[in-house]
């Protein structure tokens, strides 16, 4: 079995300042699309399947991945607008999001999912990318609200993206302005559920929601 | 220093200040007595409180630049007023009379493209430094494309 190294080859992160930090940060950013497992594990995968019922064995790995991104899914803390204060209150002890295996997570590099929570400004979108690129793979993004899902009431002003999907890949769009906690429980909910049936194709499950 | 007093005061030195109001004092000046103004009304009207500045886009009529200046002491305001005409967006800084001036006149340049003549480092403030046009301005689409977001 043949260890396919990484593509492109990226370097040991050792930062001896911000420059050499930027250049691991595009590095990350030119890696292929899809590249969602690591190559280890890639082999693996394909190593099993040329044994007769072997993909009995990955898909079951699969599951128990699957099983396992769904029951700790971290979120970043990154709070842009007024619907940060319902997503801290949705992280707080009444609602409660650790039951969900979710703990809010204060850094980006160590963060499945980034909930993005308000509008979007023009100005604010490039850092929202590269927040949004410091997180390792697999990564996942709700939309909270209006403005972040279409721009809002704010969409004919001047200043505002309109719609978050126009700067990163969104898996779970939450209306409401502001969603209330339940709502965006609902999505979180929905999002799990889209995990469990997550593949390395890249392509997204049609949600069949239990929660609705 | 009462408001009769400030209004005589204005008008024996600007005899083209029109003033109005009677809580909150509303000078008009003609452009060119923009800083003469404010300096007076800073070192003899004593508002050496720096509210705000802003401007006013009246379509064909031009721009209009506003600001406020305040005396704690007494409770005088003075809202000054400017016309600069239609067509032009040149205007005397305030800047080296007031110095908090600066970010004001900054944001309005951003907003409405007045060029204020004097002020030391005038640049964007609220826009990136690539932003095409200035938003506030009437004749600004509101639906401009405007890369690589929208």
């Amino acid at each position: 079995m043949e260890i396919k190294p990484p593509v492109p080859i990226i370097p040991a992160p050792i930062w001896r300042n911000i420059k050499d930090l930027q250049e691991w940060e595009q590095l990350h950013q030119k890696r292929p699309e899809g590249d969602k497992h690591s190559v280890a594990f890639e082999s693996i995968t394909e190593g099993i399947h040329s044994f007769p019922g072997g993909f009995v064995v990955t898909t079951g790995v699969d599951a128990f991945l699957n099983w396992a991104r769904k029951s700790s899914v971290w979120p970043v803390t990154f709070g842009l607008a007024c619907c940060a204060i319902e997503m801290m209150a949705t992280f707080a002890s009444r609602f409660d999001v650790e039951r969900l295996g979710m703990v809010p997570w204060a850094s980006p590099r160590h963060s499945d999912l980034m909930v993005v929570s308000g509008t979007v400004t023009i100005k604010m979108a490039p850092m929202l990318e590269r927040i949004y690129a410091q997180m390792p793979d697999p990564k996942w993004a709700v939309s909270m609200g209006s403005c972040a899902n279409s721009g809002g009431p704010f969409r004919h002003g001047y200043h505002v993206v309109k719609g978050v999907d126009r700067v990163i890949p969104v898996d779970v769009y939450v209306p409401g302005c502001p969603p209330p906690p339940e709502s965006l429980l609902n999505g979180l909910l929905l999002l799990q559920d889209q995990i469990a049936q997550f593949r390395r194709t890249g392509k997204r499950a049609a949600p069949n929601p239990k929660v609705d | 220093m009462t408001h009769e007093q400030a209004k005589t005061l204005i008008g024996e030195r600007f005899g083209g200040a029109q003033i109005e109001g009677a809580t909150l004092l509303t000078v008009t000046v003609p452009a060119a007595d923009w800083r003469p103004f404010a300096s007076f009304a800073k070192d003899e009207l004593g508002c050496r409180f720096f509210s705000f500045s802003t401007a006013v886009d009246w379509k064909e009529q031009g721009l209009e630049v506003v600001a406020k200046v305040d005396n704690v002491d007494t409770g005088l305001s003075i809202l000054m007023k400017t016309k600069l005409g239609p067509g032009v967006s040149e205007c005397h800084s305030l800047v080296p009379v007031f110095r908090g001036a600066d970010w004001m006149e900054r944001e309005c340049y951003d907003m409405f493209g007045i060029r204020f003549d004097g002020h030391p480092d005038l640049r964007r403030i609220l826009l990136g430094d690539d932003w095409v046009g200035h938003p506030l301005l009437k004749s600004y689409a509101v639906d401009t494309p405007h890369p690589p977001y929208r």
